[in-house]
């Protein structure tokens, strides 16, 4: 297991008025390779639980074990274990600050003590793979567009070479065309060089696209743990978790109840055409007969 | 992070909560004047009693107000050590190059009750009003100075907006201090330069934001045709009530208490 969470609580403000419980024992298993999707109503916990991955947050009670080592234990070096977890926060263009996109993306590698030849050739690489334009590499981060800001600051924490990559809601508030090439460019990252990704997303449909996973974080509890299509079946029950299943399985559901026999697990739209078209020949042939 | 005093405003619903803000601001002066104007023991022993039951009747932990003297202990400690060590009289004890005398002691002692109270009497009111309610009556309270084109209005909004933008700005300082030690910064070690330069990244995408905020601000104001304070008039305004003319009395009567022992020589 490559990140391991054991009876993790976590309490905000502890020894004020406004003491809040997050996350109540959380037991977590994830492990190498895995593409994670995490949704969860807006204060459910879900950013919380991923800032315990990379040792952001100390829990305050419970253990938080990566590739087997308790990262609280006195003498464990976070500084390391944050580029092996990289996270890439909510709305992360918030972060640049350097005075062109190279240097601000060199950051990351620097800290980890490269040489500075190491540095650019991984800053260079990861805005390729972020892709971001070269003529871009020696602009002001201050002066690109919006969406060339996050995939400069995607790129920021790639360039670090982590074995986990951690997003939080890398998508919000980019258009359809922006959110389906960088989501994209995430799964290539993970098929080309097998790393773990953990997506937290409002977005079901990208979670059944893309995830081979799926935590439901509700009130601080792991509500549903499991493969996206299993998980979507309990869509009344995510409902009053105020989430929701993707559109499709509403439709499936739908085309079910009318009679046509369709497989209601059908999460995308190319799976649910398929199974559509499977139905209705199914329904032409026993009508000849 | 969340140990900015500033808007420590404790929520309960005692009788100092529901108390008008204006009286407790004035209170809070008087109070303060009071301890400048009384300097013997009986008086400082009011002055404690007074406290006490305020703090009693604010509901509020001994433990919140005792905290807002973490603050200025070290600025106590030292007026106290500089008064008890440097002032002439008669000697008590001496030691290498200094003497402490009868007087100084009174004096340390009498300074660090003063400077005590002082703080604890305003967190009083910091406690038991929002800051909102406080800006509100100093606009109230300082409404005549418009008179001499001073622009009241103006300074209380700005201090309203300066007190809700700290919270979202304390929060906006911790996501980027998180999603840069996420990218390997240190913050703790190292030499000063080093510190200061490891701010650098925490800095620059701070100054940013606040300039983004506040533009998006001002042009929030302005769709919403906010022009100054001419003519505004306000959502709650403020309405004194019996109990807020009662404790005006109380605070006449202590004020003028205290005078009769500073005219006396108590």
């Amino acid at each position: 297991m490559l990140i391991e969470l054991k009876n993790v609580s976590y309490t905000y403000g502890t020894g004020t008025v406004y003491e809040v419980s997050a996350l109540e024992n959380i037991n977590l298993n994830i492990g190498e390779g895995e593409f994670i999707g995490v949704i969860g109503h807006t204060g459910s916990g879900k950013s919380t639980l991923i800032q315990h991955f990379n040792g952001l947050i100390r829990p305050s009670s419970g253990q938080v074990l990566f590739a087997g080592k308790d990262i609280w234990e006195p003498g464990y070096d976070l500084r390391s274990l944050r580029t092996h977890v990289g996270l890439v926060f909510q709305y992360p263009e918030n972060q640049l600050f350097e005075t062109d996109v190279l240097k601000d993306v060199m950051f990351g590698p620097k800290n980890q003590g490269l040489t500075l030849e190491e540095c650019e050739s991984r800053a260079r690489a990861a805005l390729n793979q972020s892709g971001v334009p070269e003529e871009l590499y020696s602009a002001s981060p201050f002066e690109i567009s919006g969406g060339q800001k996050r995939r400069v600051a995607i790129a920021g924490v790639l360039a670090m070479d982590p074995e986990v990559l951690i997003l939080d809601e890398p998508t919000a508030g980019l258009d359809p065309a922006g959110r389906d090439e960088l989501l994209g460019q995430i799964k290539y990252l993970r098929d080309k060089r097998g790393i773990t990704v953990i997506l937290v997303t409002h977005s079901m449909e990208d979670v059944a696209q893309y995830a081979s996973r799926l935590l439901v974080v509700h009130e601080g509890r792991i509500a549903f743990d499991g493969p996206p299509k299993k998980v979507f079946m309990n869509y009344r029950e995510l409902e009053t978790m105020g989430l929701a299943a993707p559109q499709i399985t509403y439709i499936m559901h739908a085309l079910r109840e009318k009679g046509l026999m369709v497989d209601v697990s059908a999460t995308t739209v190319a799976e649910a055409k398929r199974s559509i078209l499977l139905a209705l020949s199914r329904r032409a042939s026993e009508k000849q007969e | 992070m969340g140990e900015i005093t500033l808007g420590q405003y404790y929520p309960s619903n005692s009788i100092l909560h529901r108390l008008d803000p204006r009286v407790k601001f004035i209170g809070t002066i008087l109070y303060i004047v009071s301890l400048f104007l009384v300097n013997s023991w009986i008086g400082y022993a009011m002055a404690g009693c007074v406290l006490a039951v305020l703090i009693g009747l604010s509901r509020v932990p001994l433990r919140f107000i005792l905290r807002s003297m973490k603050p200025v202990l070290f600025i106590l400690l030292f007026t106290m050590i500089f008064n008890l060590l440097l002032t002439p009289g008669d000697v008590l004890v001496r030691f290498w190059i200094f003497r402490i005398t009868r007087e100084g002691v009174s004096l340390a002692v009498r300074m660090g009750i003063r400077l005590a109270f002082l703080v604890m009497g305003s967190s009083i009111m910091t406690l038991t009003t929002t800051p909102n309610e406080l800006t509100d009556a100093m606009e109230n309270l300082f409404a005549p100075l418009s008179f001499f084109h001073v622009p009241v209005h103006e300074i209380a909004m700005m201090m309203s907006i300066a007190l809700r933008f700290i919270p979202i700005l304390v929060e906006e300082t911790d996501k980027i201090k998180k999603a840069q030690m996420a990218r390997g910064a240190d913050f703790e070690s190292g030499g000063l330069v080093r510190r200061v330069r490891s701010m650098i990244p925490l800095l620059v995408p701070l100054f940013v934001s606040a300039f983004r905020r506040a533009n998006d601000l001002a042009m929030a104001m302005e769709a919403r045709c906010y022009h100054g304070g001419s003519g505004r008039t306000q959502m709650k305004p403020l309405k004194y009530s019996k109990r807020d003319f009662i404790a005006y009395a109380i605070e006449l009567a202590y004020l003028a208490v205290c005078i009769i022992f500073k005219v006396r020589g108590l």
